[in-house]
């Protein structure tokens, strides 16, 4: 009900006042970053995705080539009725072009609904749920960074390799959790595991014991957390309280940030394998990115794979925009234009975007690195492995995602 | 014990008039809306909690019972209507009576249990099963717990009014608030009423009267519950979905807070309440949680210093009843 | 069998919680006539003092211990003084919409300033870790978690039980004219209950920070199960307050052992049975 629309406006300097070019295309745009600004998600999105969309806009140059474009966000407080709220307002009333961003994966699919409905753009980086290019999928949507399939593949196989075949999830019980421990489940019991128990938890929850108890009694060699954010943090953390770990059982983080690793530390951290896209420190290009990036931060944190998404994802916006020479204010036309083109930026790389909206870029799989491996602040992964963009993702030849002819 | 409210007045023929009238001007205000360019979805999300107000007003106002969980009305109605639309495929008319008549029946049950106890404990009693039923919502599936029921279709009103369309979706929430608000007043002004008024004012003596006084709470009790469970399916056609939001006890605390800024006991103050927190609410929304701090003063305000709310401020001013 | 004890623990930890604030909600309801809506919020201010301390001024658990409950003490005091008191001869819902509106803007302000995600409050270097009863796993914070609130609970009826100091307090319940004409100042009795019961609440937030964190809306929904044990233990004993309040911590522990999925709920649904069968509360007097 209260949606809370953070008027953070960043508008753009126009340089084309002059009325000249009225008559050629309307090059406006406004930008909507609809994220989680206060909660248990904010650090790995909220104001750093915010800032990640404005460094796109600086970047693009476009100002001087007499485009007007406008950034604004909103906190959705995890709420998927706040969400619609917003994004019906923001597409009737503030006219907004694009939704970035839209972590949390309940939240991801009322907006999906809402965006199609009035023909608007979501290129969602934060939400894990692989149903938004399956099932769910829409000729106004584009998933730009991870989901839950190809974390599933990706950690949930080499944790079944790596001897761990019995499984208890302790899942977020919301739309995401069970995405990921659905995707998950069939990874491991393809790879010859089993699935023993689960739990599920409230989001946002604060003490983990009588879940992690439960978990204990299972007796299952790894407990699989299909949460994120704080509660995985939390998860963590407590399951030492309760002599877990010393007791023999694994954790495995199904999804882990960054700015998570930052905050249990690698004392707490070290040894975790977990799967991302992007990581700070793998290129020249990832580099200074992320040193420009995290200048800009109050805390300096580098930036998460979600907020890296938000910029690479508008990168690629404007590409089109531009191709396009000028806004059709369009949402299924300008997608079908950026599935057109192909990808390529600093942060990810080069890649595509799939009939069903997935966009496809090689998974890694890191391991958090010892606390006297790191060389320095945020210096925390090492790489394990690397799973190639064609094979990360769900096939779509198993896609049931009507935009994908057969 | 002074009662919570003080500011309603005998119900003559010259009050009745007045309150016509103010009814008359109401009406028209809101018939015009849509050409006034307001965003007409504030405007009829603003009638829906302006419904539920009265709703809860007549509870608290005329029966001197504040309930601290109508949400659950609001909520309960919602997720069923919402789920006879979306899962069952049923018409909008059918839509609100399944959740109405799911609303009726939870007040049923919850009224024989909450109206045991009087007063603060009342309070506490419903606020207790409100996070009941909060907790039953957040884990059964078919409410779909923190995600909520999404993408409602809003379909075809009696096969002729198409609700997708904004203009008569808004003349259909109208018309549906007005039918809830003429209903709420005939109660207030009904036998039925003026034996709630009674036992408001002094039970004892309403027992010795010879009244049964639970069943005539009771059946207030009911009657608020099914008019708030209406509130609550308007509001799924508007909103186009059903949440936790709603089941909340933060919900049930903005419902009393829309009734007091307005005025107890009044039967314009919960509307008038409504908007203005609806409006502070969609003006304020930039200030993040400043709106829960600010409404938070408001309560303190009112409680302290203006127990009558606007309306009732206005009615005393000119010894009139509104 | 493990599994059970365990549950049973933690349980006993949630008990602890709901008996020092059913407790202290119970004194305040006997001096004041208020149902303190604010109780939750308070419960946080413990919680954050305690953060504070800590964070700003280096002072750890042990000093938190006893400052952050007479600093948020001083503060519930201060909010009788200039608010709650003009409330005396009104409907008690009055209080309790005060009270209400209180904890929003309490409430309100922290979330402003720290979002609604927790900040860790790390257990004190002398409780770390935990010890193998052979039966079960204890961690040792959670076991003194347990054993100190029940001392504390048990000093309180003492105080108003059996001392000179609680016997004013419980004559004033009964009857203030008289006891004001003993020459009992008793409006600061008010305001000293209402500090008392407040800071029991606040005690209640420095012993949940390690185990729950910090957060804005720590106490917000742990408020309203405490109403249901108020409801269910009924709010005329001190002794009744804290018996239930454990007797319903190991309720839901057991719940989460033998059918999780109640846990949530068995408590409200224990209220609903009390109600039923006792109106009044299983100690309580009719109100």
């Amino acid at each position: 009900m209260q949606n809370r629309i953070s008027a953070v406006l960043v508008a753009v300097a126009l340089s084309c006042a002059a009325t000249g070019f009225a008559s050629a295309q309307d090059k406006t745009i406004k930008i909507g970053v609809l994220t989680d600004n206060s909660g248990l998600y904010s650090d790995l999105g909220g104001v750093g995705s915010t800032l990640a969309a404005q460094m796109a806009v600086e970047d693009s140059g476009l100002a001087g080539k007499g485009w007007k474009i406008e950034v604004i966000s909103a906190d959705h407080q995890n709420k998927p009725d706040i969400a619609t709220n917003i994004a019906r307002q923001w597409i009737d009333v503030d006219k907004v072009d694009i939704f970035m961003d839209v972590l949390n994966s309940g939240v991801a699919l009322a907006v999906n609904n809402v965006v199609r409905e009035k023909n608007s753009i979501m290129i969602n980086t934060g939400a894990a749920t692989s149903d938004l290019t399956n099932a769910q999928c829409s000729p106004n949507t584009i998933h730009w960074v991870y989901d839950t399939y190809m974390l599933a593949n990706s950690t949930g196989q080499a944790l079944v390799k790596a001897g761990g075949d019995t499984w208890f999830f302790l899942t977020a019980d919301y739309a995401f959790g069970a995405a990921l421990e659905r995707d998950t489940t069939a990874v491991v019991v393809k790879a010859g595991g089993k699935v023993i128990g689960g739990v599920k938890h409230p989001l946002n929850t604060a003490d983990f014991s009588s879940f992690l108890l439960q978990a204990q009694a299972s007796k299952a060699k790894i407990i699989g957390m299909a949460n994120a954010g704080g509660d995985t943090t939390n998860t963590i953390k407590q399951a030492s309280e309760f002599g877990i770990v010393a007791g023999g059982q694994k954790l495995a983080g199904l999804l882990l940030f960054i700015t998570d690793v930052h905050s249990l530390g690698l004392k707490v951290a070290q040894g975790l394998n977990f799967t991302e896209t992007f990581y700070w420190d793998m290129n020249d290009g990832t580099r200074a990115f992320s040193k420009r990036f995290s200048e800009r931060m109050k805390n300096k944190a580098e930036p998460s794979m979600v907020q890296a998404g938000v910029y690479s994802g508008l990168v690629h916006y404007f590409k089109a925009l531009e191709a396009m020479g000028g806004n059709p204010h369009d949402g299924a036309k300008v997608v079908a234009k950026m599935k057109e083109m192909p990808t390529d930026d600093p942060l990810f790389g080069k890649g595509t975007i799939r009939a069903d909206g997935r966009k496809i870029h090689p998974a890694y799989l890191f391991e958090v690195k010892k606390p006297e491996e790191s060389k320095g602040p945020w210096d925390y992964y090492k790489l394990v492995g690397t799973t190639p963009g064609d094979q990360a993702f769900r096939p779509l030849s198993e896609s049931v995602c009507p935009l994908v002819k057969k | 014990m002074a009662t919570m409210t003080d500011t309603t007045m005998p119900t003559t023929p010259r009050a009745i008039h007045d309150e016509m009238i103010a009814f008359g001007i109401m009406t028209a205000l809101l018939l015009v809306v849509p050409l006034t360019g307001v965003y007409p979805f504030f405007v009829m999300q603003a009638l829906c909690f302006a419904l539920l107000a009265c709703a809860f007003n007549l509870l608290i106002g005329y029966g001197g019972l504040l309930s601290f969980g109508h949400a659950m009305f609001l909520g309960t109605a919602g997720y069923v209507s919402a789920h006879a639309l979306k899962v069952w495929g049923l018409s909008p008319e059918l839509g609100i009576v399944a959740g109405v008549a799911a609303a009726a029946g939870l007040a049923v049950i919850t009224g024989v249990v909450a109206i045991r106890r009087q007063g603060i404990y009342f309070a506490m009693i419903t606020l207790a099963l409100s996070q009941l039923l909060y907790f039953i919502y957040l884990q059964t599936p078919f409410t779909h717990g923190e995600d909520g029921i999404q993408g409602i279709p809003q379909g075809y009103l009696f096969g002729i009014f198409n609700l997708s369309n904004p203009i008569i979706l808004y003349y259909v929430i109208l018309a549906g608030f007005l039918f809830g608000f003429l209903l709420i007043f005939r109660t207030i002004n009904s036998p039925f009423g003026e034996v709630l008024k009674s036992i408001r004012e002094n039970e004892q003596r309403a027992i010795s009267l010879g009244y049964k006084t639970d069943q005539y709470k009771l059946l207030a009790y009911i009657i608020s519950g099914t008019l708030a469970g209406f509130a609550g399916s308007l509001k799924v056609f508007v909103a186009q979905n059903a949440s936790l939001t709603d089941v909340h006890w933060t919900m049930s605390g903005e419902i009393v807070l829309m009734t007091l800024v307005g005025g107890l006991g009044t039967v314009f103050g919960p509307v008038v309440g409504a908007f203005v927190i609806i409006a502070m609410q969609q003006y304020l929304a930039g200030f993040g949680q400043w709106v829960t701090v600010i409404q938070g003063a408001i309560f303190v305000i009112c409680v302290l210093t203006f127990r009558r709310g606007v309306i009732g401020e206005i009615a005393h001013y000119f010894r009139r009843s509104l | 069998m493990q599994a059970l004890y365990a549950q049973l623990l933690v349980g006993l930890i949630n008990g602890s919680f709901y008996a020092l604030l059913s407790l202290g909600l119970a004194v305040i309801f006997g001096m004041l006539n208020i149902i303190n809506f604010a109780h939750g919020a308070v419960y946080m201010m413990g919680a954050f003092v305690a953060y504070f301390l800590l964070n700003v001024a280096g002072i750890g658990y042990w000093p938190a211990l006893i400052i952050a409950p007479i600093v948020v003490g001083i503060f519930g005091m201060i909010l009788e003084r200039t608010m709650l008191q003009w409330l005396s001869g009104l409907d008690h819902l009055y209080g309790l919409l005060l009270t209400f509106g209180l904890a929003l803007i309490i409430q309100g302000v922290f979330q402003n300033y720290f979002g609604s995600s927790g900040l860790p409050y790390s257990i004190p270097d002398e409780l770390k870790g935990g010890m193998n009863l052979g039966f079960m796993f204890l961690p040792i914070y959670r076991g003194w978690v347990v054993v100190f609130s029940l001392i504390v609970c048990l000093l309180t009826w003492y105080l108003i039980e059996r001392t000179r100091l609680g016997a004013y307090l419980r004559a004033a319940t009964e009857n203030p004219t008289l006891v004001r004409a003993f020459g009992v100042n008793v409006p600061r009795m008010i305001t000293l209950t209402y500090g008392l019961g407040v800071g029991l609440a606040a005690l209640a937030g420095v012993l949940s920070a390690p185990i729950n964190q910090v957060r804005p809306l720590m106490g917000a929904d742990l408020i309203i199960v405490v109403f249901a044990v108020v409801v269910i233990g009924g709010m005329g004993s001190i002794m009744g307050s804290i018996i239930t309040g454990f007797t319903l911590g190991v309720v839901e522990g057991l719940t989460k052992y033998f059918y999780p999925e109640a846990s949530n709920t068995v408590v409200f649904v224990l209220m609903v049975l009390v109600l039923l069968v006792k109106p009044s509360g299983l100690t309580g007097r009719a109100a």
